[in-house]
């Protein structure tokens, strides 16, 4: 838990927005994945590579990686105490943070035509 | 249904969706390291053990995503009487349930984990 004055509500803030955004975000995202005629990799790898698909899966991807983050904080702060809150919380940065350099790298990568 | 276990399904399905993310940024890296990669995460997601971990995280998703509509109209004011709170309930988990149905059974990568093709 932050000491800053104002940091639990705009956590909370920012919780609902990244929320709101996830609702078209994730909607459009997982009909168009689930639409695929097949998830050969020539479909996904040609998914990706249009520039509106990859923008808007690394939008995707940082704002859920976000939400994911602030969802297991609050779950944590719940249920955790003391010194091992801090080190859990930091855990889980780390571990968002790879993520999103894999997804970005991934995203790039596909986008730009491919390792193939 | 009542509130206190759907408020906790909430938290159960978005942790469990937080994992199933990390597998989804694994196969989107496999796919960007090219075919050879791909194909092997084409096979570790087609065991069934791992189509059951899909077809939870699609439930998880549809339900998480009904019900945390349902909480964002709490935090605008809507909605707290208890009768409403329980109507909304049954709704949010009949869409849900819909949903997931729906992608399942008429979707291309729905029926690959549901194994009806």
């Amino acid at each position: 838990m932050s000491a800053r004055p104002g940091a639990g509500s705009r956590h909370w803030r920012n919780q609902r927005l990244t929320s709101i955004a996830l609702i078209p975000l994730s909607l459009w995202f997982l009909v168009a994945l689930l639409r695929q005629p097949s998830l050969e990799h020539a479909v996904v790898a040609g998914w990706f590579g249009k520039p509106l698909q990859s923008l808007l899966a690394t939008l995707l991807g940082a704002v859920l990686l976000w939400h994911s983050m602030q969802g297991i904080q609050v779950v944590l702060e719940d249920y955790v105490r003391g010194k091992a809150l801090g080190r859990l919380l930091l855990l889980v940065r780390i571990a968002h943070l790879a993520a999103a350099l894999a997804l970005g790298y991934a995203v790039w990568i596909l986008a730009s035509g491919g390792a193939a | 249904m009542y509130t206190l276990v759907l408020s906790i399904l909430h938290r159960a399905s978005g942790l469990y969706l937080s994992v199933c993310g990390f597998l989804f940024v694994g196969w989107l890296f496999a796919a960007a390291l090219g075919p050879g990669a791909y194909a092997y995460a084409t096979a570790f997601f087609s065991s069934l053990a791992l189509r059951i971990v899909l077809a939870l995280a699609l439930a998880a998703f549809w339900y998480h995503f009904f019900a945390g509509i349902r909480h964002l109209a709490w935090d605008a004011g809507y909605g707290f009487e208890k009768r409403t709170a329980r109507l909304s309930g049954g709704l949010m988990l009949a869409c849900a349930a819909a949903a997931f149905a729906a992608t399942l059974i008429f979707t291309p990568a729905g029926r690959f984990v549901a194994g009806l093709s």
